[in-house]
């Protein structure tokens, strides 16, 4: 059962140089009860695809082709009212700086509360409600928390009731963008511990963005590596981390500082800069950048399938 | 030989509180460390560990209420401003956030020169600037940009560019890498050692990237609520972290493999706040070995084997210590 499938989904924005195409062909499945990383650095179109799901991008923003399937429904026909009606209670988000989701002038307690408001529980009830989403995020003494305010709590504590608050309405799919990046390492793998618990426990899916190779490995079943947006390639977190089969993947692996055990005085890098998404390459997004590049290249490429689930937009990917 | 940077039981005090119940919170509790020539010291800690307090210090950006800084055998925490501003030229500082420390009204072109237009040094500018951006790895194309039309990374290089524009003999960089993508951090990293390198240049560094320090540092100190608990060379501390609370960070350290067995120690409870800090030592309230000991009695820093440990059970190599003794 898929929760979310993504189907040649592109994305342009009108800018004052045309139109800078933004998310090209974008496809993938977000199965139930599994957690899917996206993974790739600065303007791979991360923020773009979120803001796709969400029915947010920006006025200059359109969706210009492909699909949005969220249980059943395409998201990209939904009007307004029908997208409203699922943020919150069947697509929830946490973002990176906790501060921003939560409210600094309402307690805890409150907001817990009104986001609540499609329940049909007394006001008890839904504060012995959050107090029980309080605990399982492990906030110490829950009902009092209730009645503090957010800068109260240390910055892994608001993350937390941040998490608390996207789970209470037991959503089909949290979306996760760069949720532990502001956290230091002890708390960041606390967090993700947290997060894979609470997955268990509600059963929903998880699309988890993040830019960090060693989170998506340790927490997510599933990865999606983008660059430059596309989708370069796609797969189970064992298969793409392990046998990666797009260059770009394996360059990036290799440029984690964490991958090099030994101590090194030059770190690899991957020479040269994004191409410009105004004027897209005709053949392979990544063939400038790509040391591996032969003529083929230079025509588009489709995604390879090396072996079952585990997709390659390389024609390197083709032989085995 | 002198130390190129002498740090003596450095503390930092800030007030707070309401009027009539002023009291000092000590941000940076009692540091010392030395940095000889050419040499790289990292400063690791969580977010509120007194990293950055420490290097403002050191700096003169932030006044300091006991303790010493020598530069070079002069001391320097006592100056004023104006005495203070000739040595900002051989002790340069990069600040957080590669793209938010540079002016967002100038060019390049100015942001690289205006190191000597603040010290009153007669150059030749635009050589200067070719100079300093082929240094950093940027052409000459950079020069009339403005920071919002430039990656991370660039921002970075420009900002590297700022602080060594007066050859300066020592550097201190906080969080050289926060923010920056994985591919761009390594380039960013391999052209601080390189500089280093070439220029003779000293640095200290500030971060809470691990991996960031094994590559570039020589030596290390963990701080835990503004005090040191473990020095060292890094390799050895890599190898066999002696202080619980060192350990746990670096069993925290999320690697890219999704095969890897992970041992790792889990911290209980939450950071300690400032204003509240825990009796003997103050890290007997997250540690997993914890004894009663720790509890009331506050371990020095001291010579342990190859480096300086506070801790009173310090972790040995292959044996674990006794479960923790004392409850939550």
């Amino acid at each position: 059962m898929t929760v979310l499938a993504i189907r040649g989904l592109n994305v342009s924005f009108a800018t004052e140089g045309g139109d800078l195409h933004a998310l090209r062909d974008v496809a993938f499945d977000v199965p139930a009860r599994r957690i899917v990383g996206i993974v790739g650095e600065s303007g791979c179109g991360k923020s773009t695809l979120i803001n796709a799901i969400l029915g947010l991008l920006a006025d200059n923003g359109r969706i210009t082709g492909g699909q949005i399937v969220f249980e059943g429904q395409d998201l990209t026909r939904a009007d307004a009212a029908q997208m409203r009606a699922l943020r919150g209670p069947r697509i929830s988000t946490v973002f990176q700086d906790p501060m921003g989701a939560l409210n600094p002038v309402l307690s805890v307690g409150r907001q817990m509360r009104n986001i609540q408001y499609r329940s049909s529980l007394g006001r008890a009830a839904r504060d012995a409600r959050s107090a029980e989403m309080l605990q399982k995020v492990r906030i110490p003494d829950p009902e009092a928390a209730l009645s503090r305010y957010p800068h109260e709590f240390s910055g892994g504590m608001k993350q937390r009731i941040a998490i608390a608050m996207a789970l209470m309405m037991e959503p089909a799919l949290l979306i996760a963008d760069e949720p532990t990046t502001a956290l230091d390492a002890t708390l960041e793998v606390a967090t993700i511990e947290l997060l894979r618990d609470l997955q268990d426990q509600i059963g929903c899916s998880v699309l988890f963005i993040s830019h960090h190779l060693g989170v998506i490995a340790e927490l997510c079943d599933d990865v999606v590596v983008m660059y430059a947006g596309e989708v370069v390639e796609r797969g189970t977190v064992r298969q793409v981390f392990r046998t990666p089969r797009h260059p770009y993947t394996a360059r990036l692996l290799e440029c984690d500082p964490a991958r090099q055990s030994g101590r090194t005085r030059h770190l690899p890098v991957i020479p040269g800069d994004l191409p410009d998404l105004r004027n897209r390459p005709g053949g392979c997004i990544f063939a400038a950048r790509c040391d591996r590049r032969g003529e083929a290249c230079a025509a588009p490429q489709t995604e390879r399938e090396p072996a079952p689930g585990h997709r390659a937009r390389c024609i390197l990917a083709e032989a085995t | 030989m002198t130390p190129l940077l002498d740090v003596r039981d450095l503390q930092v005090a800030f007030r707070t509180g309401p009027m009539l119940a002023r009291r000092d919170v000590l941000g940076v509790a009692g540091v010392s460390f030395r940095l000889h020539p050419g040499e790289t010291f990292a400063l690791v800690g969580e977010s509120g560990s007194g990293k950055t307090t420490l290097a403002r210090a050191i700096n003169g950006l932030q006044p300091i209420s006991a303790g010493s800084v020598h530069f070079d055998g002069q001391r320097i925490d006592r100056l004023g401003r104006a005495a203070m501003k000739p040595l900002r030229k051989v002790m340069s500082m990069m600040f957080q956030d590669p793209v938010g420390s540079l002016s967002p009204r100038m060019t390049v072109r100015d942001l690289v020169t205006e190191p000597f237009r603040i010290h009153g040094v007669r150059a030749e500018l635009a050589a200067e600037t070719t100079r300093l951006l082929a240094l950093v790895g940027l052409n000459d194309s950079f020069a009339d940009r403005f920071a919002h039309q430039l990656s991370g990374g660039q921002a970075r290089r420009v900002g590297v560019a700022r602080a060594i524009a007066l050859n300066p003999r020592l550097v201190i960089a906080d969080e050289p890498t926060a923010g920056l993508d994985v591919s761009v951090q390594g380039e960013v990293l391999n052209l601080l050692n390189d500089l280093r390198e070439r220029l003779g240049l000293s640095m200290v560094i500030i971060t809470h990237n691990l991996h960031v320090v094994h590559h570039v540092a020589d030596r290390m100190a963990v701080m835990y609520l503004g005090r040191f608990v473990e020095t060292g060379q890094t390799d050895a501390v890599f190898r066999a972290p002696a202080h619980p609370y060192t350990a746990a960070l670096l069993s925290a350290n999320p690697e890219p493999d999704p095969d890897k067995a992970r041992e790792r120690i889990a911290l209980p409870a939450e950071v300690p706040s400032l204003l509240a800090r825990p009796a003997g030592c103050e890290f007997h309230t997250r540690c997993p070995w914890a004894q009663a000991r720790c509890r009331t009695e506050a371990p020095e820093m001291r010579p342990h084997g190859d480096r300086h440990l506070a801790c009173h059970f310090p972790l040995a190599p292959g044996a674990r210590p006794p479960e923790r003794d004392i409850p939550t």
